[in-house]
């Protein structure tokens, strides 16, 4: 079954500008995907037209089945959406607002204050109900929000970056919340900019670029297709110049550090044999940049040395 | 499903009210008084009769009947209005909430302010005059359908507002005149044949009028030409609700 089954959207906006160009994507039941593009690649038209918030040119969205045109009742009864901007009731209470969202989906008050008591508990804002929104830190709106979504228990959860302005440990205990929820059996769609975030959580990710999907496989796979890894050693002793590593293209980049590309052919293995043979004594080694990011960035034709795209990628 | 969704709908309006009396209840109860002292008390007293009532008496029912309107439209105006800004809206677009809850639950959620002010402004007239009944249902009727109208209008308003001023040229540039206008202060007998037939095309002057047949039986204008424009304007606003938040107008990109 297809959790999200879009196809051949469309959007015109009324200005000319075509922020879908025919995009299709199907999401199975129970994955975790990330949808990721940069700004203005139509992420947030596509997740806007998912969630009935922007009407479509043309094109098909179902949702389990269910033609979000045709039955929108039931199609929008399995979504939960949490949305970009910080979109809560300021002036009324944490309780009001999810009992409240609650309600429009159905679910009668008794319900709503058990599921209220749940949701508010599992997100760490059961001791702040009765304070309202605006009275919340950025990262308790941003969970607010995320419990909002869950009231009416949805099969489909789509997160438009969630974390967007969250501190780190906040955003990995939001980490742990989402994977945890997907292992439950909810279908997780999360469009981020942490592109760390992606990697770690998703299982399959889905690039859209100026209006059309380019990429969309499974995480592990899309990663194997990076051909190659860079990777900074850093050394016990320090290096005047680069070291002679067979087959390892090597670049001193400090006193004590090393660049070392791992191309295709060659694995970490190959690599610490020649290591070992140069007589090089390792302290630590980690990735010049993140794996996904490196893709992405090639993927949607931005050469690494354009990265003045930083807002595209970290807010 | 429905039920609950027109319910929490509702309710939120009504606590929003609630919560905020200083705002929306208390200003317009002393706006009255003060016109029941100026208008009823001090000017009055000069006035004389109209309508065989003492003047006191026959401006009661026009008053409430204003108090009814300005809040029933401006509670949702100002209610919709500010979910738009806050984009609190999209909590009732992403759910299943048929366009008609929609309206319904706003509509009601002015209703309900309009006549609680309507209420209160009866009381405050109270103090001021005595306040026959009679015709109870008609009073009734006329009081909740006027309410649910410009509840309605109110809703129109918010939809098409896009920034705040929005919200405000209506309220002051048509309906403050047409109220005025409407008979509040005086029978449309004592204007001129001109402006007598000018002031049939205010609807307003036909609610007011039923209204205050309804409590003093006396109106310048017959009772079922008056529902039949109140049930007309309903019917009107209604469906140009329902088809702008069909076509996602001011909500929807």
């Amino acid at each position: 079954m297809q959790a999200l089954a879009v196809h051949d959207l469309v959007k015109t906006y009324r200005n000319g500008n075509q922020a879908l160009k025919g995009v299709t994507l199907e999401v199975p039941e129970g994955d975790f995907v990330a949808l990721l593009g940069p700004n203005g690649a139509g992420k947030t038209t596509l997740i806007g037209i998912v969630t009935s918030m922007v009407n479509r040119t043309s094109g098909s969205v179902r949702v389990f089945g269910h033609d979000l045109l045709r039955e929108p009742d039931v199609a929008k009864a399995l979504i939960g959406v949490v949305p970009q901007e910080v979109n809560l009731n300021q002036f009324d209470t944490v309780h009001n607002i999810v009992t409240t969202a609650a309600g429009f989906y159905g679910v009668g008050p008794r319900a709503a204050r058990r599921r209220a008591q749940e949701c508010l508990e599992q997100l760490q804002l059961w001791d702040r109900r009765k304070d309202s929104a605006r009275n919340l830190s950025g990262g308790m709106k941003r969970r607010l929000m995320i419990a909002r979504a869950l009231m009416h228990r949805p099969r489909l959860l789509i997160l438009d970056e969630p974390t967007a302005g969250v501190d780190i440990e906040i955003r990995r205990s939001m980490w742990e919340f989402l994977a945890a929820l997907n292992e439950s059996g909810t279908t997780i769609i999360l469009t981020t900019h942490y592109l760390e975030e992606a990697e770690q959580l998703c299982r399959h990710v889905a690039i859209i670029d100026h209006g059309r999907i380019i990429e969309h496989d499974r995480m592990s796979r899309v990663l194997r297709r990076l051909k190659e890894q860079v990777l900074l050693l850093n050394l016990r002793d320090s290096v005047a110049q680069a070291p002679q590593l067979t087959g390892f293209p090597v670049r001193v980049t400090g006193e004590h550090e090393i660049e070392v590309v791992v191309g295709e052919g060659h694995d970490l293995n190959d690599l610490f044999a020649a290591l070992e043979q140069a007589g090089l004594h390792v302290l630590s080694m980690r990735n010049r940049s993140n794996r996904l990011e490196e893709l992405f960035f090639r993927l949607t034709s931005r050469a690494p040395g354009a990265r003045p795209t930083a807002a595209e990628v970290m807010p | 499903m429905r039920l609950v969704g027109f319910y929490t709908l509702a309710r939120k309006e009504l606590v929003r009210v609630i919560r905020i009396w200083p705002q929306t209840i208390l200003p317009p109860a002393i706006t009255m008084t003060l016109y029941f002292v100026i208008f009823g008390g001090l000017i009055g007293r000069r006035i004389g009769e109209m309508g065989g009532f003492d003047y006191m008496q026959y401006i009661a029912p026009g008053l409430i009947m204003m108090a009814v309107i300005t809040n029933s439209y401006g509670n949702v105006v100002s209610s919709f209005f500010s979910a738009k800004i806050q984009r609190h809206l999209e909590e009732m677009l992403v759910a299943p909430m048929p366009n008609y809850i929609i309206v319904l639950g706003h509509a009601a959620g002015g209703a309900v302010r309009g006549m609680v002010v309507g209420l209160v402004v009866m009381l405050v007239a109270l103090m001021f005059t005595e306040l026959p009944m009679a015709y109870p249902l008609v009073m009734l009727s006329v009081f909740a359908l006027t309410a649910i109208v410009f509840s309605l209008g109110g809703l129109i308003n918010a939809i098409l507002a896009r920034k705040f001023d929005d919200v405000s040229i209506i309220p002051s540039f048509v309906l403050a005149p047409l109220t005025y206008l409407g008979g509040v202060f005086y029978s449309i007998s004592l204007l001129p044949e001109f402006a007598q037939k000018l002031s049939l095309l205010n609807p307003i002057l036909y609610m007011v009028n039923a209204f205050r047949y309804g409590m003093l039986g006396v109106s310048d204008i017959s009772l079922w030409i008056a529902y039949s424009i109140i049930l007309v304007f309903f019917a009107i606003l209604y469906s140009t609700c329902l088809l702008l938040l069909r076509r996602g107008t001011g909500i929807r990109e």
